[in-house]
């Protein structure tokens, strides 16, 4: 019982942390972008590492200030964002799928080079730069609080509260975009740009705005989840972060305002109770030893977040949020 | 040739369908049909020729040719669109016809040539850019945005929204009124077309000749000039037909040029001013519906030549005849004396 309990602690932990914060980012970047604009991101990872080293860069070498670190990462996420929709966003939606997939790892293996590593650190990464962020906590950071049956450091506590008054405002960010005339046209190039073509919209315009906005979103992720770590290391923003992001949105419900964010709460927490609960059982006995080793644990807990998420697409394709006659529309 | 102007056979026959159509209009109304008298009636003079000039013609076509390949899909020397009036484009599958509207509305580019909307060149304009002058089209697949409501895919359809860009979205003051008043042109339109009670709906759960319907209303939201419909009535039941003729119909009341592509000959007849035939990429002929059935070119076109010509005796025989000299100059030029049957092979073996 007590086992049971902590386990709720720690993934209770885990699922209001910096990580589901990181992940909430993330997946409500790729909702406007794949959720409300049909565009397919496949290196959503890729904005969220210039985010991140663009703070971490900043700090470190150039010897700037914190925030304007901030502003160079978004803007390093804004030139991406350009370079790779000037050329693919007038071709089929395969081609920007394509291009950010390639180009979120390409650009992971040119910031882990070693001829890169005088700028970036290059597998050793960069770190000590956030002390400027941390300091302006309210509380002292240097110790640490119980809440919730756990106990957090007083820096992970103000990361966390940034990060979730960010994604609080990125939310309401969306959903007065996406009540808006600008949002109609969005959803209405989702389900077919000729067409919006044909009522005189400038579908590329509005397809490149998506893409920045989703990309700015992404390097926010990658900021609060350099900060929150201290140090900034390419090896952190592997592309399959993508993909549990689109885990996190499918999870949640795709082109809804609160998908991403509940999305990325449960998902964290499922991941974290099963591995502290396995953990536990195999401890106790309960699992012997033989069948389940606590090391095979980490990746066990994956295979039970896809099984999840099958039952789910068969019982809920829709996701939590989403509206089951919608997604049944496409069926037709 | 299609040349032969018969004016006088020209004015009851026009006639008749303009008054079988007044009865479906709702409104009724004597001062309806004048606009539509005006288009005919400035079209009765003018001659039944490939590349006419019409007296008042809102879209010209120069020399505009589309080749895919070796294919030319569309080569067309001259065409006016008369304004105000309704034009039928009609020819047999893969004519060009809707490459022609492609490349009127921006969305394919020709190889050659110019075309103009109002005197204004619309050559390398891109789609919206061609919508937003006033020129909005339909397409031959329903594209109805599914999961968008009713309501929602006509707001997209009007012009100059302020909300629609992206720093004014996130301050609804300014564009709030506009919305109102956009969706009080919706609802009109929708009551109009008798969709008002869906407004809700997801337009995916539309059936098709809703989703017809919803197309053509959406696009009248632009307020457009020249409507474009890539056959409007494909696919869509008799009933419904007739109440999409009526508002064809209406468009051209309220002084749009209307052009549609057709297969349905009686709904061209009812209802077109002017009937543009297109085969194999070209236009083959022009003039007002009655004309096109008699048109020996068309015939050809759409049944092949020689489709409605019984064979006689005397001809069986002529023909016989001409077959069996050719085959006797054949066989005299190749210096062998073969069946008739085994010319092929003995051809093989030359």
């Amino acid at each position: 019982m007590g086992d049971l309990l902590n386990a709720l602690a720690v993934a209770g932990k885990s699922a209001l942390g910096f990580q589901a914060v990181f992940f909430a980012l993330l997946a409500i970047g790729l909702n406007v972008h794949f959720g409300y604009t049909g565009l397919l991101n496949f290196g959503q990872i890729g904005f969220a590492m210039l985010g991140g080293f663009g703070i971490a860069i900043s700090v470190t070498q150039w010897g700037l200030n914190f925030w304007v670190g901030v502003v160079v990462g978004l803007a390093a996420a804004v030139f991406l964002a350009l370079l790779l929709g000037l050329p693919t966003l007038r071709l089929r939606a395969d081609y920007l799928a394509i291009a950010t997939i390639a180009a979120a790892e390409g650009l992971r293996l040119l910031f882990r080079s070693v001829s890169a590593s005088p700028v970036t650190g290059g597998t050793r990464g960069l770190a000590g730069f956030n002390g400027a962020f941390i300091s302006l906590a309210p509380w002292d950071t240097s110790r640490r609080y119980p809440i919730l049956g756990t106990r957090w450091s007083g820096g992970e506590l103000w990361v966390a509260l940034v990060g979730w008054v960010l994604v609080a405002l990125l939310c309401l960010l969306v959903w007065l975009l996406m009540r808006s005339p600008w949002g109609r046209v969005l959803k209405a190039i989702r389900e077919d740009e000729d067409a919006v073509r044909a009522l005189g919209k400038n579908v590329y315009l509005y397809k490149m705005q998506s893409l920045v906005l989703g990309g700015v979103m992404g390097a926010l992720g990658g900021m609060v989840y350099v900060v929150a770590t201290g140090a900034a290391n390419p090896d952190q923003f592997q592309n399959a972060n993508t993909f549990l992001a689109y885990t996190v949105l499918i999870l949640g419900g795709s082109a809804r305002v609160l998908g991403p964010v509940v999305g990325a709460v449960i998902l964290l927490f499922v991941i974290q109770f099963a591995d502290t609960g396995l953990r536990a059982l195999i401890g106790n006995g309960v699992i012997p030893e033989g069948l389940l080793s606590a090391t095979d644990v980490a990746q066990i807990r994956f295979v039970l977040v896809g099984l999840g998420l099958m039952l789910l697409l068969v019982f809920r394709p829709q996701g939590i949020f989403g509206d089951r006659r919608e997604v049944m529309l496409d069926a037709r | 040739m299609p040349a032969e102007n018969t004016p006088a056979g020209n004015t009851p026959a026009a006639n008749t369908p303009s008054g079988a159509h007044a009865a479906s209009l709702e409104k009724g109304g004597t001062h309806r049909a004048a606009p539509q008298r005006l288009a005919q009636a400035a079209l009765r003079d003018v001659p039944w020729e490939v590349g006419v000039a019409k007296p008042d013609p809102v879209v010209v076509v120069e020399n505009v040719t589309r080749t895919f390949g070796g294919l030319t899909a569309v080569s067309v020397d001259r065409l006016e669109i008369q304004r105000g009036g309704i034009t039928g484009l009609i020819g047999p599958n893969g004519a060009g016809k809707t490459t022609l509207f492609n490349l009127l509305t921006g969305f394919d580019q020709p190889n050659t040539g110019t075309w103009s909307f109002d005197g204004r060149p619309l050559g390398k304009l891109a789609p919206h850019q061609v919508a937003r002058l006033g020129v909005v089209r339909t397409f031959q697949l329903t594209k109805a945005l599914s999961r968008l409501t009713v309501l929602q895919n006509m707001l997209l359809g009007a012009q100059g929204q302020k909300g629609e860009s992206f720093l004014r979205a996130l301050v609804p003051g300014s564009w709030r009124n506009q919305e109102r008043a956009n969706t009080d042109k919706a609802m009109d339109l929708l009551r109009r077309f008798k969709l008002d009670a869906k407004k809700d709906e997801f337009a995916g759960t539309l059936s098709g000749g809703q989703r017809k319907l919803l197309e053509m209303a959406r696009a009248l939201m632009s307020d457009p000039q020249v409507v474009m419909l890539d056959e409007p009535m494909a696919g869509v039941n008799p009933a419904l037909t007739q109440s999409l003729l009526g508002h064809v119909k209406d468009l051209r009341e309220e002084g749009m040029t209307v052009i549609f592509v057709e297969h349905d000959m009686d709904v061209v007849r009812d209802i077109s001013d002017w009937v543009v035939v297109m085969a194999a990429g070209r236009v083959i002929a022009e003039g007002p519906p009655e004309s096109i059935s008699q048109n020996q070119a068309v015939v050809d076109a759409y049944l092949g030549a020689h489709h409605d010509a019984p064979l006689t005796v005397e001809e069986e025989d002529r023909v016989l005849a001409q077959a069996e000299a050719q085959i006797a100059a054949e066989e005299h030029g190749g210096g062998e004396v073969i069946g008739s049957d085994t010319t092929s092979t003995g051809k093989d073996g030359r």
